[in-house]
């Protein structure tokens, strides 16, 4: 049983610089594989909807019509089960954030 | 006209459902007579959100997502024990290396939830920066998470017929690497927690349950393990544990310093796990090809960090499950806490609250 373990610590962290970061001041560093939102490479989609009936929440909306395929941010778990079914590959696991959900609604990629 | 001077003495106050010293919310009628807790009478419900009764509109391979954010913490175990009971049902045989990924997987969860709690009973107590310090090595736990599985408490990685990630050996290097640190940084924390006079003087002889009661109640799990019983479910030697050479961790005194005494020692336990199955960790395949729905019902037991946590599922040959039941393990530690608070002082009931490491969304899916 040391007297007062915890003072050496106590004087360390007042000397040294904060365990937090600064964001959205500062960059955050996420890993590779680090689940953020889900990008759709649109020239390659083929608009199959695939995506859209495997998606365990519904995020996905894919309109053969309108060209369109739009994903609700706030609604997607990252799960990544679109990227897995996709048959041509299209989609990918990104990993950022894409800014505030409330702010940018539905990400909608147009085919041309 | 005589009044009883005995019923002025008695009051109640209302504790929770917001306090700043509770991870989650649970209501507590305590009923006291002079400082000092006579019952405590607990509502629970706050955070149900019928996530069983979803087993009926999602199917039996899209569930793991929504049995997996039952709760933040314990999230990698409840994936787990559905999928190991899905796979019992189905009879499929999961590849070693995935038994041994998920093992490693549930023993760094463990890890994480134990820092977490030891940093939340130092904040009960009133240690604000041994919290911050407990919860910055936190950090560093979630860091290895996200660097394995892409999340930092909901990893997604389970799924029916073995795991859908697989992890490279420079991973598995960074790993060694940031426990062999995280130990050493741990160990002066720990020490705070085992020495220190003022910690020591809110935590002994605090809250005694004997084995006997803490048998007779149901608890589970490293609170009923303080009290001096020999239970953990990793002894069953589901996944890996059966090839890993570990005893579980018991404590006689029954307190609330036998009880942070268990879960310190399991920290340094789940690193050595950690350590065995890195190093026995064998080559092969993550996955088998499922076909067909289950048709049964099996139940599973995990060792969960809070405890010991059941898992039952039935099915009957279609795509949708028709049950699945979760019995978690704070709501058998419940009884155990009304138990506990007899008799405490008004100031020790947060601290006594945090000892059975309350997970309440687990407790009210």
């Amino acid at each position: 049983m040391a007297f007062l373990p915890y003072v050496g610590m106590a004087l360390k962290n007042l000397f040294s610089k904060p365990a937090t970061e600064s964001f959205p001041a500062g960059e955050r560093e996420y890993t590779d594989r680090y689940r953020g939102h889900i990008e759709n490479d649109i020239e390659k989609c083929i608009l199959c909807g695939n995506c859209q009936r495997n998606c365990p929440s519904g995020a996905i909306k894919v309109s053969k019509a309108d060209f369109t395929w739009e994903i609700h941010p706030f609604s997607c778990v990252q799960c990544s089960k679109c990227v897995e079914v996709c048959p041509v590959k299209c989609l990918s696991m990104v990993n950022s954030f894409t800014g505030i959900p409330s702010r940018s609604p539905a990400r909608r990629r147009q085919r041309s | 006209m005589a009044v009883n001077n005995n019923a002025k003495k008695i009051s109640v106050v209302p504790f929770g459902p917001q306090h700043p010293v509770l991870p989650e919310p649970i209501h507590l009628d305590l009923v006291l007579k002079d400082e000092k807790v006579v019952y405590a009478l607990p509502s629970i419900g706050f955070v149900h959100r019928g996530l069983e009764k979803l087993v009926e509109k999602r199917d039996y391979e899209q569930f793991v997502l929504i049995a997996e954010r039952t709760c933040g913490i314990c999230s990698f175990g409840h994936g787990m024990g559905y999928v190991e009971a899905i796979e019992k049902i189905m009879n499929l045989d999961i590849p070693p290396r995935a038994k041994f990924l998920r093992t490693m997987w549930a023993e760094l969860a463990r890890m994480h939830n134990h820092l977490m709690w030891l940093g939340l009973q130092a904040d009960a107590f009133g240690f604000e920066s041994l919290f911050m310090e407990c919860w910055r090595l936190r950090e560093k736990v979630l860091d290895m998470l996200e660097l394995t599985t892409g999340g930092r408490v909901i990893f997604s990685v389970n799924k029916v017929g073995g795991l859908r990630k697989d992890v490279t050996p420079e991973m598995l290097e960074q790993i060694l690497h940031t426990i062999d640190d995280l130990e050493k940084e741990c160990r002066v924390v720990t020490d705070t927690f085992l020495g220190d006079p003022d910690v020591l003087s809110r935590m002994k002889g605090v809250g005694v349950l004997t084995p006997g009661r803490a048998e007779e109640l149901g608890c589970c799990g490293p609170f009923l393990r303080a009290s001096g019983v020999k239970r953990d479910c990793r002894m069953l030697g589901y996944e890996a544990y059966g090839e890993l050479k570990f005893e579980p961790i018991v404590s006689y005194d029954g307190d609330c310093y036998a009880r942070c005494v268990v879960r310190i020692e399991e920290l340094y336990q789940s690193m050595d796990l950690v350590r065995q199955c890195i190093a026995k960790m064998p080559g092969g395949d993550i996955d088998v090809k499922v076909k067909g729905n289950p048709n049964g019902e099996y139940m599973v037991r995990i060792e969960q960090p809070r405890g010991e946590a059941l898992y039952y599922v039935k099915a009957n040959g279609t795509r949708f499950l028709t049950r699945y039941r979760n019995r978690t393990p704070t709501y058998a530690n419940i009884p155990g806490l009304i138990e506990t608070i007899k008799g405490a002082e008004l100031a020790d009931v947060a601290m006594m609250i945090l000892t059975i490491d309350p997970c309440i969304s687990c407790t009210e899916r």
